[in-house]
C-alpha cells in the first residue's frame, strides 16, 4: 500500500460539445484545438501539475480515441508518475452490468474505487472544458482554512450576464447560503465555475445518498450541492479573477482565440512560471516568405506563411499561400489556404484545403442584416473547392 | 521491433570543439543551437533513431552540462528504454590522463560500454554536419558490398576558406576508397568524409585495442589513411543536402541556408522528422506594426518590429521599431526598441537595450557571447 494522497483531481472530460458541431464530430469537446498549439484539456491538466497535484482521472465518455491517445501516459504534463499520475477513465462493466456515467455526480460515483486507491482528503472536480490559470493549491488552502466541506471556486460576473449562470449567494464569511441555477432575477453576481473542492468523505457521503435517490439528473450543480446546503454542510465560495472562459460554443471557441490577441486580456501563455503544456509534434521552425504580412496574430511552428494574415490564430503545419488572406480567423493544424482564397471571422478545423478563389465567412460590416451575420466554421478534412463561398454563421463538415 | 536493433550508435559530441571556439566556449560541438530550435546533436541522434537504431552512447569531453541538459534520459528521441535506449560517456581515465586526443582512444575509454553491446554493427558519428541521412540504407550498402569500413561522403565544394580539418576520400569507379587525404591544400569539388563511418562492432574492437597497444589514437589518420590498402574500405555517398560547421562563418551561412525551402525540405522530413528537447513556448505572437519576411521563427518569439532574412530560436524578443537584418538570434535574446542589427550572431540570453546598433558583413558576422548584456 502506498502512501495516501492529500488532493487528487477528477477531470470531467466526457461532454460531447455538442454545440461545436462539426468540430466535435469525432472529438470530445476537451480535445478540440485551442490557442495555437493547445487543446482545451492542456489549460485544466497544466493547472494540475503547476499547482503541485499529480494524481488525476480523466473521464471520458464520447468519442474517447484523439483524447485517449492524446493524454497518453500524461508525459508531456509531467503526469507521468510512478504513483499516482494521470489515468484515463471510461465506463465499465461490472457484474450488476454497465453503464455510461449519467450525469456529472454518477460520473464520480462510478469511479470511487479509483478514488479511494488514493485514499485523498480531498477531492477537487474540473470541468474539461475552460480556459484558465487557476493554482488549485490556493482553493485547497481556502477550503481547509474555512474548514469547509465543499467549496465552489466562483468569479464576479457582470448582473447583466448573471442569469446565464449558476449563482452563489454568500454571506460575509463567503459561506454559501444559497445556490440558484440561471436565476431571473439573481441576487449575486457569483458565478459558479463547475470547479469544486471536497472533502472526500462528505462528498462520498452524498454521491451514495444521490445514487441511491435516483434522481434522473445525477449532477453536481442540481443535485449534490442543493442536497449539502439543505443539510448545512459548510459550503464556501472561493472566488477567483483571473481570465476564466468557457468555450462550450463556436462563438465562445473563437473569442476565447481572440482573446489571445488582445493585450488587454490577462491570459499569458509566456510566463515561465505558470507554463501550459501541451503534446507536441516534431515541426522545425515556422517560415514567414517574402511576401507574408502578418499583423496582430499567433502562430504555431511547422506553418510556412506567405499570404496576409490578421488578427489570427494559426495552429502548426499551417501553409498559407502568397496571396491567399486570412483575418480574424483560427486555422486549425495541418490546414492550407491557397493562393487567392479569402478566410475571414471564421473557424477552420484540421487538415483542411482551402482551393484557390475559395471564400468562407466575411466581416460584420459586409453583412446586410446583422442578425444573418456569424463566424463562418468548416469542420476537419474538409475541401473548400475553388468557387465555394462558406457563407457567414454556416457550419461546413463535408467537402464543397 | 526495429530491423536495426542489432546495431549501436557512437555520437562523437566533443569532436571538433576546438574549430568553432567562440560557440564551443561554454557548450560541446553536439550542444551548438542551430536552425531555430535544435542543437547540432540533434540531427545525428534522430538520424540514427530514424534509422531504427534504439541504443546510442554519446561521448564527451568537456563543457558537458549543456549536452546533458539537453539530453535528459533521451525521451524526445524515444531512447529512454530499459533494453539500449540512451547513454552519455563522460570522460573517464584509463590509460590515458582521462581527456582522449581522437576517436580510437576515446573509443578505448568508453570500451567498457561498447564491448557489453550487443550490437553486431556500431555506426559512428560527429556533430559537425547537418544532414539528414538513412543509417539502415548506409548498413545495406556496408553489408551488400561486403565492407571493413563504410564511409559515409558528400561532394563538397572545397576551397581555402573552407576552414580547416576536411578529410578528402579518393575513391575508384566502384566506390572503394584508395586514399585518405587529411585536409589537403586543393580547390575544386571534392568528396569529403561526412564524419559517419560504419563497421562491424568486432572489427572496431580490433581496431581499437591496436591502436591502444600502439599509442595511437586517430581513426582517420592512423586507420583510415594508414591502411587503406589493407582493407576494404568503401564509400557511401550521401546525396541529400548538407551544410558542415567548421567556423563561426560557415555556421552563420548553415543557419541562413534554411531560408531555402529545398534545403529545409531536405533537413526537416516529414518521414524522418529532427527531434529536439521540448521548450513548452506558446505559439509565436507578431505585435501590430511587427514585419517578417523570409525568416525563421522558433515559437515562443514576440515580434513587434522588423525583421528579415534572419533565424530566431525560442522566446526571442524583438521590441518595437527593432529593425534586424541576417542575423541568428540565439534562445531568448532579447532586442530592445528602436535597435538596428545586421549580420549579428548573439548567443543565448543576450539582451540588447534600446536603441543598440550593430553592424557586422556577411562575411564576417558580429558575434555576442552568451549571457551579454548590451
Amino acid at each position: 500500500m502506498n502512501a495516501k494522497k492529500k488532493v487528487i483531481a477528477m477531470l470531467l472530460a466526457g461532454g460531447q460539445g455538442s454545440r461545436l458541431y462539426a468540430l466535435t464530430q469525432n472529438v470530445a469537446k476537451p480535445a478540440v484545438p485551442y490557442g495555437g498549439k493547445y487543446r482545451i484539456i492542456d489549460f485544466a491538466l497544466s493547472n494540475c501539475t503547476n499547482s503541485g497535484i499529480d494524481t488525476v482521472g480523466v473521464l471520458t465518455q464520447y468519442q474517447p480515441l484523439v483524447l485517449n491517445e492524446y493524454i497518453g501516459n500524461g508525459q508531456p504534463w509531467d503526469l507521468d508518475r510512478m504513483y499516482g499520475g494521470v489515468h484515463v477513465l471510461s465506463p465499465f462493466e461490472t457484474k450488476e452490468g454497465a453503464d455510461w456515467f449519467q450525469g456529472t455526480a454518477n460520473a464520480i460515483y462510478q469511479n470511487m474505487r479509483f478514488i479511494e486507491r488514493y485514499d485523498p482528503e480531498y477531492v477537487i472536480v474540473l470541468g474539461g472544458d475552460h480556459i484558465y490559470k487557476m493554482d488549485y493549491s490556493k482553493l485547497v488552502e481556502f477550503h481547509e482554512k474555512n474548514k469547509s466541506d465543499g467549496t465552489i471556486a466562483v468569479i464576479d460576473v457582470p448582473m447583466e450576464e448573471a442569469s446565464r449562470f449558476g449563482i452563489m449567494t454568500v454571506d460575509a464569511e463567503n459561506r454559501v447560503v444559497r445556490f440558484t441555477e440561471k436565476p431571473k432575477h439573481p441576487d449575486s453576481t457569483l458565478a459558479s465555475m463547475g470547479i469544486y473542492c471536497f472533502t472526500w468523505q462528505k462528498l462520498k457521503k452524498y454521491l451514495i445518498e444521490n445514487e441511491e435517490a435516483n434522481t434522473g439528473s445525477k449532477d453536481f450543480g442540481k443535485d449534490i450541492i442543493p442536497a449539502m446546503l439543505q443539510n448545512q454542510e459548510r459550503l464556501f465560495a472561493y472566488t477567483f479573477d483571473g481570465y476564466w472562459k468557457d468555450v462550450g460554443t463556436l462563438d465562445s471557441l473563437w473569442e476565447a482565440n481572440m482573446d489571445l490577441l488582445s493585450p488587454s486580456v490577462p491570459l499569458d501563455l509566456y510566463d515561465r512560471s505558470w507554463k501550459i503544456y501541451a503534446r507536441h509534434n516534431n515541426m522545425p521552425p515556422q517560415y514567414i516568405g517574402d511576401t507574408a504580412k502578418i499583423e496582430n496574430s499567433m502562430i504555431t511552428e511547422g506553418s510556412s506563411i506567405s499570404g496576409e494574415v490578421d488578427f489570427s490564430v494559426i495552429f502548426s503545419g499551417v501553409t498559407i499561400e502568397e496571396g491567399a488572406s486570412v483575418n480574424y480567423s483560427i486555422l486549425m493544424p495541418g490546414t492550407v489556404v491557397k493562393s487567392g482564397a479569402k478566410v475571414e471571422y471564421a473557424i477552420v478545423g484540421e487538415n483542411c484545403v482551402v482551393e484557390s478563389g475559395a471564400r468562407i465567412g466575411t466581416s460584420p460590416e459586409e453583412a446586410e442584416n446583422r442578425d444573418d451575420w456569424g463566424i463562418a466554421v468548416v469542420g476537419h478534412n474538409v475541401t473548400i473547392s475553388g468557387n465555394a463561398f462558406v457563407k457567414p454563421k454556416d457550419i461546413i463538415s463535408e467537402n464543397m | 521491433m526495429g530491423v536495426n536493433n542489432n546495431v549501436l550508435g557512437l555520437i562523437f559530441a566533443s569532436m571538433h570543439d576546438s574549430t568553432v571556439v567562440e560557440l564551443t566556449k561554454q557548450r560541446t560541438m553536439g550542444s551548438i543551437l542551430f536552425g531555430g530550435r535544435y542543437r547540432l546533436i540533434d540531427f545525428p541522434l534522430s538520424n540514427m533513431v530514424n534509422s531504427g537504431i534504439t541504443e546510442v552512447g554519446v561521448i564527451t569531453k568537456s563543457n558537458y552540462g549543456s549536452l546533458l541538459d539537453h539530453l535528459g534520459t533521451g525521451r524526445e528521441w524515444d531512447l529512454a528504454r530499459k533494453q539500449g535506449g540512451l547513454n552519455l560517456l563522460p570522460p573517464f581515465s584509463q590509460n590515458t590522463d582521462g581527456v582522449y586526443r581522437g576517436r580510437l582512444e576515446a573509443l578505448n575509454n568508453v570500451w567498457s560500454y561498447v564491448g557489453k553491446s550487443k550490437c553486431e554493427y556500431v555506426v559512428l558519428s560527429d556533430c559537425d554536419f547537418i544532414a539528414n541521412v538513412d543509417f539502415a540504407d548506409v548498413i545495406k550498402f556496408h553489408k551488400e558490398n561486403d565492407a571493413d569500413v563504410t564511409v559515409v561522403y558528400g561532394k563538397y565544394r572545397y576551397n581555402e576558406e573552407s576552414g580547416s580539418g576536411v578529410d578528402v576520400l579518393q575513391m575508384d569507379e566502384t566506390d572503394q576508397i584508395r586514399s585518405v587525404l587529411i585536409d589537403p591544400q586543393i580547390a575544386g569539388e571534392c568528396d569529403i568524409c561526412m564524419d559517419m563511418y560504419v563497421m562491424r562492432k568486432d572489427f572496431l574492437a580490433k581496431i581499437v585495442k591496436e591502436a591502444a597497444a600502439r599509442s595511437q589514437y586517430s581513426l582517420i589518420r592512423d586507420f583510415m589513411q594508414a591502411r587503406c590498402k589493407e582493407f576494404n574500405f568503401m564509400g557511401y555517398e550521401y546525396k541529400g543536402y548538407f551544410s558542415r560547421i567548421d567556423s563561426v562563418k560557415s555556421y552563420y551561412e548553415a543557419n541562413l541556408a534554411l531560408l531555402n525551402k529545398e534545403n529545409r525540405d531536405a533537413l526537416f522530413k516529414t518521414n524522418a522528422p529532427i527531434y529536439t528537447k521540448i521548450g513548452d513556448n506558446g505559439p509565436v505572437k507578431y505585435g501590430l506594426d511587427s514585419k517578417v519576411a523570409n525568416s525563421l521563427i522558433a515559437d515562443g518569439c514576440i515580434i513587434e518590429g522588423t525583421v528579415e532574412n534572419s533565424i530566431l530560436f525560442r522566446g526571442v524578443k524583438i521590441g518595437k521599431g527593432a529593425v534586424v537584418k541576417n542575423c541568428i538570434l540565439m534562445q531568448a535574446t532579447e532586442v530592445g526598441a528602436e535597435c538596428q542589427l545586421t549580420s549579428v550572431i548573439a548567443d543565448k540570453n543576450v539582451v540588447l537595450e534600446e536603441g543598440r546598433v550593430l553592424t557586422g558583413s556577411d562575411s564576417y558576422p558580429v558575434y555576442i557571447g552568451k549571457n551579454a548584456n548590451l
